[in-house]
């Protein structure tokens, strides 16, 4: 018979290594980007003598160049601005079309859902070349608008689905006793439908947010003109200009990665949420 | 009254089915349609050249099959090393211990940067400059000095290199999912199972992979989709100087397009990429099936 110590002893001894396995691997993903925000408040020579974490001198120069010589606020406003209309579009054009799908009646219904679920299913991994010349018939190409039209329809399918299966759930109790008090459809969208699927258009914001914030090829086919980037387009062509510039390189890394992952922390709910109803990939 | 209802129904769906009609069905539509066209993107005449483009793809266009190849090399990787991973982190948080939150949290990390930062800050820490080269400077330090290296310059080194980044950036998916497909199973089945006098092994062995099956099965299909169309952590690892041993499909398409200016060749690229993706994911499910029938 063993000891009640042996047992024990051997419980935190796993415990231990589990913990020391998952210790290294957080590391592992924090380290990077601890590297990545003590090069940026370093100055060009100190990033090859200083390896510490912690900046012997802390240099705040950097983030001020970029952003007043190489018009990194520019390029952050418009990111901004994109994923913010982008995400307002979807939630307000997705959701209204889920309410449809899963509350409305008319002839086509569930064809027209089919083909919105076929699409997020399918890949076509040359559509920006269709987008690039259909922009250019349009006359939308190198514009604000037709890259916000364009990220709206790739963010589409999936938020209507997620929001459908969540409006299926809705009573019907609740609907009706709208309709009673002589709302309209539309109304019932608004002040029934809407406030009850918050959780589910939260999922919905967060992940088209993220989407929007972190996209590059449609950037890339889409602007030409400089003062119309977002940040990632702009950090690769930044890139091609001040190849050796770390510093100046890290703290536009910085300025592009910081607000994403601020979001992520106060919104991490949602994010699992999301990813763990197994629908969302990025 | 009923058709001034359909209408009125049809206008909720409207704006939806507007945006999705002009930027995605036409769009595709239109890549099916140029596949079959030679057209430089400028000119108003296309030439219709029927199979021509998926022929030469097949017979002619090494750089094509290599970028397959490295997209192939880079999937496998990520199907194995980063998803054993995912799983191994998952099953260590699926029990009582303490921080599981925190680990949590800082799993997906990675997965929420985008690739051209990731892309970026790795470079910058395995490959730019020699002072500030970590990998190289541990090696130095341990006396395996002559090992250090530019990684994503040396052609023998850099296609791993990706692949090794990429898992990075991709485990916390995979593990969020295996946490909550583990999750699912219930406390009991553990307990039962050590009752009967069955070791962790067992139970892991017989219990929890077979029941794990369907989430596993989603988490391969999901790593394949998403790591033969990665590009834009290439582009931020190897920048404009990328030659073929880093070259994936997506990029060719890219390059096809913009650099010689062959619209019609780069759709039946897409095309034919896109036809692939979608057999093998068909193929991944129906093994699952039969597995799991069997």
């Amino acid at each position: 018979m063993k000891s009640a110590i042996y047992y024990r002893t051997k419980k935190v001894t796993l415990n231990l290594l589990i913990h020391l396995f998952l210790l290294s691997i957080a590391v592992t993903c924090l380290y990077p980007l601890l590297w990545m925000v003590a090069s940026s408040l370093k100055t060009q020579e100190a990033i090859f003598s200083d390896l510490s974490l912690i900046p012997r001198q802390i240099h705040f120069e950097n983030y001020y160049q970029a952003v007043s010589q190489s018009d990194f606020g520019r390029y952050f406003l418009n990111s901004v601005f994109y994923t913010t209309s982008v995400v307002f579009g979807i939630v307000i054009i997705a959701s209204l079309a889920a309410y449809a799908f899963s509350r409305l009646k008319f002839p086509g219904r569930n064809i027209i859902f089919t083909i919105f679920i076929a699409a997020m299913m399918i890949p076509i991994p040359g559509s920006f070349v269709a987008l690039f010349v259909l922009l250019n018939k349009l006359h939308l190409r190198n514009t604000p608008l037709g890259y916000i039209l364009c990220m709206i329809s790739v963010g589409l399918s999936m938020s209507i689905f997620l929001l459908k299966t969540f409006f299926d759930t809705m009573p019907r109790e609740l609907e009706d006793a709208a309709r009673i008090d002589g709302c309209s459809k539309l109304g019932i969208w608004r002040h029934v439908a809407l406030p009850f699927a918050k959780p589910a258009i939260a999922v919905v914001v967060v992940f088209n947010a993220l989407n929007v914030w972190n996209e590059y090829v449609l950037a890339l086919i889409i602007f030409d003109s400089k003062n119309l980037m977002p940040l990632q387009r702009a950090l690769m062509m930044f890139r091609g200009e001040f190849l050796t510039n770390y510093p100046l390189l890290m703290a536009g890394l910085t300025i592009t990665a910081l607000p994403i992952i601020i979001v992520y922390l106060f919104m991490q709910k949602y994010i699992v949420k999301g990813v763990t109803s197994g629908a969302i990939f990025g | 009254m009923r058709i001034k209802s359909n209408l009125e129904n049809y206008f909720f769906i409207m704006p939806a089915v507007v945006i999705f009609t002009v930027f995605y069905i036409i769009p595709f539509l239109w890549v099916a349609h140029l596949s079959l066209c030679d057209w430089d993107g400028i000119l108003p005449t296309k030439t219709f050249v029927g199979l021509q483009n998926f022929k030469e793809i097949i017979i002619q266009d090494p750089s094509w099959w290599q970028s397959m190849w490295n997209a192939g090399y880079i999937t496998l990787i990520a199907l194995t090393l980063q998803n054993a991973l995912a799983f191994l982190l998952a099953l260590a948080c699926d029990r009582e211990i303490k921080m599981k939150n925190f680990y949590r949290v800082i799993f997906f990390i990675p997965p929420v940067l985008s690739e051209i930062v990731v892309g970026m800050v790795w470079r910058f820490i395995i490959n730019d400059v020699d002072g500030a080269n970590m990998i190289n400077r541990g090696l130095t330090a341990m006396g395996f000095g002559q090992f250090a290296q530019s990684w994503l310059n040396n052609p023998k080194t850099a296609l791993t290199t990706v692949a090794l980044v990429h898992s990075w950036k991709g485990f916390g998916w995979g593990f969020l999912i295996f946490l909550a497909g583990l999750q699912t199973i219930p406390k009991e089945l553990y307990e039962a199972a050590r009752v009967d006098g069955a070791s962790a092994w067992d139970y892991f062995k017989r219990v929890a992979i077979p029941l794990m099956v369907p989430v596993i099965v989603l988490v391969a299909i999901l790593t394949v989709l998403g790591t033969m169309q990665a590009f834009a952590l290439i582009l931020g690892l190897v920048g404009g100087e990328f030659a073929g041993h880093t070259s994936v499909p997506v990029l060719r398409i890219l390059a096809v397009m913009r650099d010689s200016s062959r619209f019609g060749y780069a759709c039946a690229q897409g095309i034919g990429f896109g036809a692939i993706l979608v057999a093998i994911s068909f193929i991944q499910y129906r093994l699952s099936k039969r597995y799991r029938n069997a």
